[in-house]
């Protein structure tokens, strides 16, 4: 039974509301499962634009490309039914925020009295259109995409070359040397996975690429990839003016956010993704929270208490499940009742036989400590520094450690941290210059993105204020 | 049957790995490598996994596929 101090056109939206959710993934899924586990009764319509039930993402770039589960076979279970009428394989075109409706590739429309918004990212292409289209050249986000590198990688090429060292690129590198392939990885970067994890970790990470037979060439563009006359790839040209011979080339350039389909809509969307308040709700482009509209997922930037209330662009599946979570509370409870979205950012990373995970925000990190373990042994935990507090942690095969390390973020703790350290090596007693690249500069690495104060930033480049 | 792992919470103990080895197996020292769509006939195991995991970090829905109550066949399906 509702509390009677419910009004009753909440009431009503519970019970025989329509909610529209656009962008059937991960966190879509988790939504419509959240909205029927409160009570939601009435429609729920699931627009995706790929043929797909919803599926797993992070297997795509492990578990598939080793050849352990085929691609198309990573859908994600349902905690529950969800009652919902698909739209699956069309896409949403249009978004009419004063009608409230969408509108879809088919011509068709949908009435909502709520909708949630988590058309996630998509893999930025590699942005020489006609070499893009060279056969051999892939991206890696969805299952299809997986399925096709995934033939190609068995087929057995001579080399891959990976563009850009962040998590996906250094996971590809990975499976593939773990496969026998032989492969160069391209990052522009000092090392992979500076963007996420700055310099001090990119260098173990490097050792690591290259321990693994990588042929990790850093500070270095690709510049060109040249086809034969059957159009087939055959070659990269690099900024130091070598030529690599590559029959597969993956771009994990990063991606893009899915909101050209909101671009006149009035919505605060842009390529930094929608903005939203704490509570999932999606500012206009005046900067005023629209009441009906929420946000969850990869496509979502809100503010963060934690980390100054900026807003912050996550791409991790953590932060799709709980955003939807909280959205889909949000959509269906009186204001008083509503939750805020402030989960501490958290990810993992699986590559050359190493569990990696973090936690806050190892960007704003200025410094780094290792904590425990040594950098040497690629077992160990770091903490970043920020003005004094601990901002963020990492862990190589430590992950046990990590849950200790979100309470000191959440808790704002001192940094460097001032508890005896079990283990205590030398590189361990101060720390140092946590190496993050200039934010300005164009990156593709950082899943975490800062993206200042402003909910309607259109802008495609952002200059992030480290202070 | 479907599952998925959150390796968020996922410590690597490896208790589902012992006990649903078709299903879960680790890789190197620490990092856990699910099937997201194990066989059937696995189910048992799966699901003895699923309970023995010390920080419930698996997610399973049972075989049959698509829970009871969908309903299928929306327009638009490609
Ligand atoms: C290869 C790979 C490896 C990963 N590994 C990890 C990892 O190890 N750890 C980690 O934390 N995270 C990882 N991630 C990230 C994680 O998968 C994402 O954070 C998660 O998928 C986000 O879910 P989402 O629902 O917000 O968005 P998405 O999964 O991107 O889903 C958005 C959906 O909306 C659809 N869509 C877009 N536009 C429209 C439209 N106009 N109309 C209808 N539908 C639309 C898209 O096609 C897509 O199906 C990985 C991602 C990839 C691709
Ligand atoms: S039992 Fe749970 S915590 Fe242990 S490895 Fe499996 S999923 Fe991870």
């Amino acid at each position: 039974m509702l509390p009677v101090s419910l009004d009753g056109s909440l009431e009503r939206l519970r019970r025989e509301g329509r909610i529209v959710i656009v962008g059937a993934s991960l966190a879509g899924l988790r939504a419509a499962e959240t909205l029927r586990e409160e009570g939601f009764t009435g429609t729920l319509t699931m627009v995706g634009d790929e043929p797909h039930e919803p599926y797993d993402r992070p297997p795509l770039s492990k578990q598939v490309l080793l050849d352990r589960v085929p691609a198309d076979h990573t859908k994600l279970p349902r905690r529950r039914p969800v009652d919902a009428e698909w739209r699956l394989g069309v896409a949403a075109t249009g978004l009419d925020l004063a009608a409230r409706r969408v509108r879809l590739a088919d011509g068709s429309e949908l009435d909502y009295d709520r909708l949630l918004i988590t058309t996630g990212v998509r893999a930025r292409p590699w942005p020489q259109e006609l070499e893009a289209e060279l056969d051999g050249v892939f991206v890696l986000r969805t299952s299809d995409d997986a399925a096709q590198l995934h033939r190609r990688l068995s087929a057995g090429p001579r080399r891959v070359l990976v563009i850009g060292a962040g998590f996906a690129g250094s996971e590809i590198a990975s499976a593939c040397r773990e496969r026998g392939l032989d492969v160069t990885v391209a990052e522009r970067g000092a090392a992979p996975l500076v963007g996420a994890l700055g310099g001090v970790v990119g260098e173990v990470a490097a050792a690591m690429q290259r321990e693994a037979g990588v042929d990790l060439r850093c500070g270095i563009t690709v510049t060109g990839l040249e086809g034969d006359a059957a159009g087939r790839l055959r070659c990269a040209h690099l900024s130091d003016g070598s030529k690599v011979e590559v029959e597969v080339a993956v771009v994990c350039l990063g991606a893009t956010r899915n909101t050209e389909w909101l671009a006149d809509s009035g919505l605060g969307a842009g390529p930094r993704g929608i903005a939203c308040d704490a509570g999932c709700r999606a500012f206009d482009v005046r900067g005023i929270v629209t009441d009906d509209v929420f946000v969850a997922g990869d496509v979502a930037r809100s503010p963060h208490p934690l980390f100054g209330y900026q807003f912050l662009s996550l791409e991790h599946w953590g932060n799709a499940v709980a955003g939807a979570e909280v959205a889909a509370h949000n959509m269906i409870s009186a204001s008083a009742d509503r939750r805020p979205h402030i989960w501490t950012p958290s990810f993992w990373s699986a590559q050359f036989g190493v569990n990696i995970k973090s936690v806050g925000v190892p960007p704003m990190g200025d410094e780094i400590i290792v904590t425990q373990g040594s950098l040497s042994e690629r077992r160990f935990t770091a903490a970043y520094g920020h003005h004094g507090r601990v901002i963020a942690a990492v862990t190589f095969d430590q992950a046990k450690w990590l849950g200790f390390y979100q309470h000191l973020i959440e808790r704002a703790a001192p940094f460097p941290p001032d508890f005896p350290t079990v283990d205590r090596r030398p590189e361990g007693r101060h720390p140092v210059p946590a190496g993050f690249p200039d934010p300005s500069l164009p990156s593709h690495g950082p899943t975490v993105t800062l993206s200042g104060h402003s909910p309607s930033d259109r802008r495609i480049s952002f200059t992030p204020l480290r202070a | 049957m479907r599952l998925v792992v959150d390796l968020n919470r996922c410590q690597g103990y490896a208790q589902c790995a012992f006990l649903a080895p078709d299903a879960f197996t680790m890789h190197g020292d620490e990092a856990l490598m699910f099937d997201s769509q194990p066989d059937d006939r696995q189910w048992e195991a799966v699901l003895r996994a699923a309970e023995a995991c010390p920080v419930k970090a698996i997610t399973v829905e049972g075989p049959g596929g698509v829970p009871a109550g969908e309903r299928s066949g929306a327009s638009g399906v490609a």
